[in-house]
């Protein structure tokens, strides 16, 4: 059941779902573009999130009552077939167990669930997978759907294109760690993550992306715009490099001709919920050929 | 020019904020005490949103190196130029070479120094707001330093009069007990009722942990309605599937130590939101230090609404009165 909230007098939260899954995903994604599309004024931001969605407003130009007599409206009348969801296939170079990561772990073991181990033998242990190796593959192979942006400037949540019953799931840390390295790829709840800034985290450490999602200096191609790269709706594969083209992209990046491997798409939502394997394959073969 | 002798702690340029931004997890950063703010640039003349100095805890020390007008408002750490003391919430003039200091702080928390112009630095995504975290906006993107020098703007609308100060009943007073009100909803129906009503009903202690980010505070536990969670939520009680969080929210994670997310605070996460400050609020939120106390008041959104006009129309008085 859907809950209406008042957040103070600034905000409206709309809870689609307890639990995550693509479909309430893109029920956010459709009720928040028709609500962009009205163009209504006082509605200072929409931000759709995994399997609910955020608004501020301001109530000296906009009624809570009749924004969500709208809202409401929109989530019975929406229909996912009419959804064109406009995004990029990114190819995310990420350097798997590296020595960054791996010195902040080990100096929070003791915030985690098993201090005896690191976080990738960990999460490959509780999602039965025979070796680390076996589970980099696992979270490599498929592409992932960015279903939010926030927390920092550019964070993305990225949910992976397999069944439900593929998919993996860790917690979170025990106790946050009070450092987290820029650029950090965890993964925490059914979500992989890529930390923009350095800072405060909860997210098991598997890697570090090779290239930047935030950039304020906006010296590369990819930052021209923005200074943040990740959009709501992207499609990102994680691929597993090794230390030599880690630092070839960061060399790539310092020189500032560092671009992300990119191609535009747009896609229904109908094509993944039927047969996420086969749309995740197309997707592949799109971004490599 | 103005040279920073002494940063003081934490004294950062503010304007409103970066509002619009939220859906790229971009916080407002802006000013805490918007009350504070808004009235320190009627006071001398500003427009609307220029950038004015928020000192925590502890006065800066500036060395005018043209004249200016100023005004100082927000908590009270009283202030000085060339060591004598001078007014707050009034038009100040000040000299070349005079120096503002400031006392230790006697009430509230934090302070708003405008100055006719405003402080000018470049503009980061429609808004000069410091959002330290990701270094950005502001004076280059950080808290002052000693040796800084800042530059006056061109935002001023009209002259300031010299000495013009605020009536006494619109100046806010702070003690070490403060009531802050909420709507309570969001991730509430985690809490179960008998954790709801504690949340209520205790005192709750600042602690350390408060800056523009968020504050975060000591009491009891609270506990969570006991549930399997759901698929993508994480294995604590206190996670939920990642969601955003308005600004002014409250979660607990693990059930202790709730924290209120302000200005700087991160834009989403993981942990069930169970109330959010009302606007009016949050300015009195900036005013709470370490070690106070704090009682959540629980009012429904009418009454928010209602709050939010009477802040409004105060304001608007004030401004009339120094047009």
């Amino acid at each position: 059941m859907t809950r209406y909230e008042y957040g103070g007098d600034e905000f409206i939260f709309v809870e689609l779902s307890e639990s995550m899954d693509m479909e309430t995903n893109f029920k956010a994604i459709a009720i928040t573009q028709k609500l962009r599309e009205e163009n209504i004024p006082g509605i200072l931001d929409i931000c759709p999130s995994n399997a609910s969605y955020l608004i501020r407003l301001d109530p000296d130009l906009v009624s809570h009552k009749e924004l969500i007599a709208k809202l409401k409206h929109f989530e019975e009348t929406v229909n996912l077939d009419d959804l064109e969801v406009s995004s990029r296939i990114v190819d995310v170079p990420i350097l798997f167990d590296d020595p960054w990561t791996h010195e902040t772990l080990m100096r929070f073991r003791e915030r985690h669930q098993d201090p005896n181990s690191t976080d990738l033998e960990y999460a490959a242990r509780i999602n039965n997978f025979e070796s680390k190796e076996a589970f980099i593959k696992a979270m490599t192979d498929a592409p992932y759907l960015v279903t939010m942006i926030g927390f920092v400037p550019g964070l993305p949540w990225c949910y992976q294109l397999v069944p439900q019953d593929e998919q993996i799931e860790v917690p979170k840390y025990v106790r946050p760690r009070t450092f987290t390295p820029e650029r950090a790829f965890g993964f925490g709840g059914a979500f992989s993550v890529i930390y923009p800034v350095q800072g405060a985290g909860g997210y098991q450490l598997f890697g570090i992306a090779a290239a930047p999602i935030f950039e304020k200096e906006q010296r590369n191609y990819d930052f021209k715009n923005e200074i943040t790269y990740p959009k709501q709706g992207d499609l990102f594969r994680f691929r597993s490099i090794t230390m030599d083209e880690y630092e070839s992209i960061r060399k790539e990046v310092e020189a500032g001709t560092f671009r992300y491997q990119m191609k535009e798409f747009s896609f229904k939502p109908k094509e993944v919920l039927e047969d996420p394997k086969k749309f995740a394959d197309d997707v592949l073969r799109r971004l490599y050929t | 020019m103005i040279k920073v002798i002494q940063p003081g702690i934490e004294t950062t340029v503010q304007d409103i904020g970066r509002i619009g931004h939220y859906e790229m997890g971009m916080p407002p950063s802006g000013a805490m005490d918007k009350y504070s703010f808004h009235v320190a640039n009627y006071i001398v003349g500003n427009e609307e949103n220029a950038a004015v100095l928020e000192a925590t805890y502890m006065g800066p020390e500036l060395k005018f190196e043209e004249d200016a007008v100023i005004a100082i408002t927000g908590g009270e750490i009283p202030p000085k130029i060339n060591g004598e003391k001078v007014g707050t919430w009034e038009a100040i003039a000040v000299k070349a070479g005079d120096t503002l200091s400031f006392d230790f702080v006697k009430m509230g928390a934090r302070i708003y120094i405008a100055i006719a112009g405003g402080i000018d630095v470049p503009i980061l995504i429609e808004s000069r707001s410091t959002y330290t975290l990701c270094a950005i906006g502001g004076f280059e993107g950080r808290a002052l330093k000693a040796g800084d020098v800042l530059k006056i703007g061109q935002q001023k609308e009209k002259e300031a009069e010299i000495g013009k100060r605020v009536e006494e009943n619109f100046i806010p007073k702070y003690g070490k007990m403060h009531e802050i009100r909420i709507v309570m909803g969001l991730c509430s129906y985690r809490l179960t009722e008998a954790s709801k009503r504690k949340f209520l009903e205790i005192d709750w202690l600042v602690t350390p942990e408060a800056n523009r980010v968020g504050y975060r505070f000591k009491g009891e536990r609270l506990d969570f309605v006991e549930r399997e969670q759901p698929f993508g939520a994480g294995s604590n009680p206190s996670n939920v599937v990642d969601l955003g969080y308005p600004i002014g929210s409250i979660q607990v994670p693990d059930g202790v130590e709730p924290i209120a997310l302000l200005n700087d605070a991160v834009t989403g996460g993981g942990y069930a939101t169970i109330a959010t400050i009302i606007s009016s609020d949050l300015n009195k939120m900036a005013q709470v230090k370490t070690g106070e106390k704090v009682r959540f008041v629980a009012v429904d959104i009418d009454e928010a609404l209602r709050i939010r006009k009477e802040t409004k129309d105060r304001l608007q008085e004030i401004k009339q009165k120094f047009a």
